[in-house]
């Protein structure tokens, strides 16, 4: 398969950034993405030239580093998949794929595709928690009774990888259903109770404060989420905050 | 307070309620908007009740033009910052692959509704305030009915009130169910509740254009 890449090149946070044309070919249908990537990188080297810089780590969809807007969506034309899980037999000999970083003032570039997802990791450290006793008399978590249905949605709300898709794909660049996702894991299940109404305050203040965009429900984020978090996530965020303003 | 007032989530329910409240607005004056078609003693007889009952005047009425300003101003000022959250944009953005254009172009047809209530706030309000008001001109519960079929003669302003209603429809289309998303209503009655709302955003515009058409298609003839 012979590709034709237009790729964003950015020499560090403060440079003007720009497309870049290149060509590249022998690319199997079975490669993933990534190790397109990877043969552009090896060309790249060869001739002399800087190679372009991604995020990844796990190559199975598990980490969440990789990142990339390709073609105008998150990870690709695929569903429920990282761009480490996206294979090349998803696109045609000849094609111009385009890739870019995801795109999001909260998410600033730092060089080339690789953008800073920190804003992440403050929403998830101003409440993304529950504070137990670990120091030797840990009680065991399946003490407590939990129901099978609320266990369920936890076990979904907590697949979240952090991964930004939600916040790429989202046309306000909304960090919504990431923050949803993570009061939900803990507001279903009576472990997450404790904290439940300084954590909804504290991550939806700290997901402000970072310059993410407001929801406007288009649903977006859902359908380009690698591990499908629903928009239910969003509404019980929402419920479990006016809760949390009610109680004052 | 002052963290609800400002937080993301606050400022969506304000737009949600705002919101709900201009839809359910809108089967009101759709109601007395259709009897100037089945019944036009019934419409003068309403249309006097609302343009004179004091309760009506001072008091739903504020309430009303406090609904729209805040409904628009609060959406604006989401627009403008979420334009904020996203200065550098895609080179290649693919919209149309995870969300509907209702979804991703609500302050198009909202600020389109919005240029249509200039126009018809200065087609009804405004002239019924000079009536009233300026002209202090005595009380006639006869008159609505004609005034009402005389604004629909000209054709340009027909065809602008069919498009409004039409990018009205687009605009209910995702915000009335969206609104009961963003006060944290998602349950198994969401499906239910998604089809409703997307039945009244086609048979209300639908029903205000068939009024408008049917005032220009039998003009009162003198």
């Amino acid at each position: 398969m012979n590709l034709k890449l237009k790729v964003w090149r950015q020499n560090d946070a403060h440079a003007k950034g720009k497309m870049v044309d290149y060509s590249i070919s022998g690319i199997e249908g079975d490669m993933s993405f990534l190790e397109m990537l990877d043969i552009l990188n090896e060309n790249l080297i060869n001739e002399g030239k800087e190679p372009v810089e991604f995020d990844h780590d796990c190559r199975e969809g598990i980490c969440g580093s990789c990142s990339l807007q390709i073609n105008g969506e998150p990870h690709g034309p695929d569903r429920f998949i990282t761009t480490c899980q996206l294979h090349m037999r998803k696109f045609k000999d000849g094609d111009t794929i385009v890739i870019e970083p995801f795109r999001a003032t909260a998410f600033p570039v730092i060089k080339d595709l690789v953008v800073d997802r920190t804003a992440f990791d403050r929403i998830q450290q101003a409440g993304g928690y529950i504070s137990v006793n670990t120091s030797g008399n840990t009680v065991d978590a399946n003490a407590i009774p939990v129901q099978k249905e609320a266990a369920d949605e936890a076990m979904d709300s907590a697949t979240c990888i952090g991964c930004g898709a939600c916040v790429a794909a989202c046309k306000n660049a909304s960090a919504m259903l990431f923050t949803s996702a993570k009061v939900s894991q803990f507001a279903l299940l009576p472990q997450g109770q404790v904290e439940a109404t300084e954590r909804v305050k504290n991550m939806v203040r700290q997901m402000d404060l970072e310059g993410f965009g407001n929801c406007t429900n288009t649903g977006a984020c859902e359908v380009e989420c690698p591990k499908g978090i629903s928009l239910e996530n969003i509404a019980r965020m929402n419920r479990e905050y006016l809760k949390a303003q009610a109680k004052g | 307070m002052s963290a609800l007032i400002s937080s993301s989530i606050a400022r969506k329910v304000v737009m949600a309620l705002s919101g709900l409240f201009l839809v359910l607005f809108l089967a009101q004056h759709f109601t007395i908007n259709l009897t100037s078609v089945i019944a036009p003693d019934t419409f003068n007889e309403w249309s006097h009740f609302m343009g004179y009952n004091p309760l009506v005047q001072y008091l739903l009425q504020p309430i009303l033009i406090a609904g729209i300003i805040v409904h628009f101003v609060m959406g604006i000022a989401l627009e403008i910052q979420n334009n904020r959250a996203r200065k550098i944009g895609y080179v290649k953005y693919n919209g149309s692959a995870n969300a509907p254009w209702t979804s991703r172009n609500m302050i198009i047809t909202g600020l389109v509704v919005l240029a249509f209530l200039g126009l018809h706030m200065y087609d009804f309000w405004v002239h019924e305030m000079a009536y009233k008001y300026v002209e202090a001109s005595p009380e006639d519960p006869t008159r609505y009915y004609a005034e009402t079929v005389e604004k629909f003669e000209p054709i340009w302003r027909t065809v602008i009130y069919v498009i409004a209603f039409i990018l009205l429809a687009m605009h209910l289309w995702h915000g009335f169910s969206s609104s009961f998303q963003s006060m944290g209503w998602n349950n198994k009655y969401s499906a239910g509740l998604q089809t409703f709302t997307k039945i009244y955003a086609i048979a209300i515009p639908a029903g205000f254009i068939f009024i408008a058409l049917y005032h220009h298609f039998n003009p009162i003839t003198h």
